[in-house]
């Protein structure tokens, strides 16, 4: 029993990276920009999708048969990639919606999130395409005592808990972070110091959409890719946000992990309610702690 | 002798007109300083002066006229380029301390818009209760701590010409005594002060000069040498 229950805590622990990873990328753009970015999902599906093509299909495109651009290489250059995309929305879209009602903003995004669907539906299949491109190293399987499991699902655990601390560090203790903070609570004033805000702005919307390109790309080997894989999961991510409290970057981060592990280990007690207890837990919460965990009660 | 009639004036406001949306806040205000100078804005609550002080920042959602300051046009200029370019430091009425910022990072925020500006030990020496409470985060200082703090804050960036807003406004008197020498001793010092005030006995034995504000216009301008002669005036336009 003990082993089961580990053993799914495991699994449920490494859903709990991607809900982490996009919980704190939503978090971040809420805090400063408070925008509800539906397009999240898509952007995540986008990442993977673009690690699929660097590896599968870019040098078939361009006549090098040869060519598979690595998951090393597109852990690096997707990210990039998909905060370009996301500063690229924020110039031309996003901005002009600020001084509007924010419902605004999240049927731009949710628009937006149809456009990629569609796009991806369209040039690829609308099932699934397993990625080749794992890498040798991270092949095969690690004995935990407890259960087997997959060495890159480990690696992804590991990885994604090191992005989420440095992110955390950024924000909390650096002086950018600070600047950041500032601006979340009086955009205005930090202006008026000197500080370019619109920039601001800009750069955090592209980092935020470039931590949903970095999970695409780290779910591409465990998950197939698919035009959809980004609209099964946002639903459960605005669910996290939600219990973690809006814009509390420890608070997406803690709750992503941890309703991770609750629904894994929902599925040991009463396996059919996996996929309602973290509703139910948003519910719950927001009965007793309308803010959040980890938001500040107003 | 006197700074008055110095040829450039730093700061000279010709005809400034704001509006917050569509509401028209400032109906064309004059004033003018010189290096050094203080002066105050006096005038009842809702008269325009904090609006005055929002709109030099850019703070408005529209402004026209003009905002000289040494010889150099900021009427058009993006809020974000008028303090480092007028090595300007702005005080706010609300003060505005960032609870999510600890006092260090609160007084580390403003990126510094000139070079001589006062270094952490000055400032900790002007202001000796900053200095403990330095880790505490800034929505747990008391009102008088939140005031040297959001002072403190500007003089760190080098700021030359300082806007400072209601900065006595519900402060105890030991605390409002401390401000004065605070500002007498920066006013020694060469630095270039706009004070928005209630407390006029506060501001009286410091300012060069005394605007009054009605209505978002400027309705009179005192001199220091003339404020004995035209206390009654002075009493009716601040009589609430």
């Amino acid at each position: 029993m003990l082993n089961l229950i580990l053993a799914q805590a495991m699994l449920g622990l490494n859903n709990g990276v991607f809900y982490a990873m996009l919980s704190l990328g939503l978090a971040v753009i809420f805090g400063l920009l408070n925008v509800v970015n539906f397009a999240h999902g898509a952007l995540y599906m986008t990442g993977a999708f673009l690690a699929l093509i660097l590896y599968s299909y870019l040098g078939v495109w361009i006549g090098i048969e040869d060519l598979h651009i690595n998951f090393w290489a597109a852990l690096i250059i997707v990210p990039i990639l998909i905060g370009a995309l996301g500063i690229l929305i924020e110039r031309t879209m996003l901005r002009w919606l600020y001084n509007f009602d924010p419902i605004y903003s999240l049927l731009l995004t949710f628009g937006i999130t149809l456009v990629l669907q569609g796009l991806f539906v369209n040039f690829f299949s609308a099932s699934g395409t397993p990625y080749p491109g794992q890498p040798e190293s991270l092949r095969g399987v690690v004995d935990l005592g407890f259960m087997i499991f997959p060495k890159y699902r480990l690696f992804a655990i590991g990885f994604s808990i090191v992005i989420c601390l440095a992110v955390w560090f950024i924000i909390e203790r650096t002086r950018i972070g600070a600047m950041l903070r500032a601006g979340t609570e009086n955009p205005d004033l930090v202006k008026a110091f000197g500080i370019n805000v619109p920039l601001m702005v800009t750069l955090t919307f592209g980092f935020g959409t470039g931590l949903a390109g970095l999970a695409g790309v780290l779910a591409a080997p465990i998950y197939s890719v698919g035009p959809l894989m980004g609209a099964d999961l946002i639903i459960i991510i605005f669910a996290v946000v939600v219990i973690g409290g809006m814009g509390s970057i420890m608070g997406a981060v803690v709750s992503g992990f941890a309703l991770g592990l609750v629904e894994g280990l929902t599925k040991v007690f009463y396996a059919p309610a996996a996929n309602t207890v973290i509703f139910f837990l948003m519910v719950v919460v927001l009965l007793v702690r309308p803010a959040g965990l980890f938001g500040r009660q107003s | 002798m006197s700074v008055t009639t110095a040829p450039m004036p730093l700061l000279k406001i010709t005809d400034l007109n704001a509006w917050y949306g569509e509401s028209h806040v400032l109906h064309g205000i004059d004033l003018e300083l010189g290096e050094g100078q203080l002066i105050t804005l006096l005038g009842r609550n809702g008269s325009g002066r904090t609006t005055t002080l929002r709109a030099i920042m850019g703070m408005v959602d529209r402004r026209t006229g003009s905002i000289s300051i040494r010889g150099e046009e900021f009427i058009s200029k993006p809020a974000h380029r008028i303090a480092p370019l007028g090595r300007i430091g702005y005080c706010p009425e609300e003060r505005g301390i960032f609870a999510s910022l600890n006092v260090e990072e609160n007084l580390l925020l403003p990126p510094t818009v000139g070079k001589d500006g006062m270094s952490l030990d000055e400032i900790y020496e002007m202001f000796p209760n900053l200095k403990e409470v330095r880790k505490r985060m800034g929505t747990l200082l008391s009102g008088g701590e939140q005031q040297m703090l959001a002072i403190a804050r500007i003089l760190r960036t080098g700021a030359r010409l300082l806007l400072l807003d209601e900065i006595t406004e519900g402060l105890a008197p030991v605390i409002v005594k401390a401000l004065g020498d605070a500002l007498s001793r920066l006013k020694k010092s060469g630095y270039t002060i706009i004070l928005v005030e209630q407390n006029f006995r506060f501001a009286a034995p410091r300012a060069d000069r005394h605007y009054v504000i009605e209505h978002g216009k400027v309705v009179d301008r005192i001199e220091a040498d003339e404020v004995d002669a035209k206390m009654d005036r002075l009493n009716h336009y601040l009589s609430v």
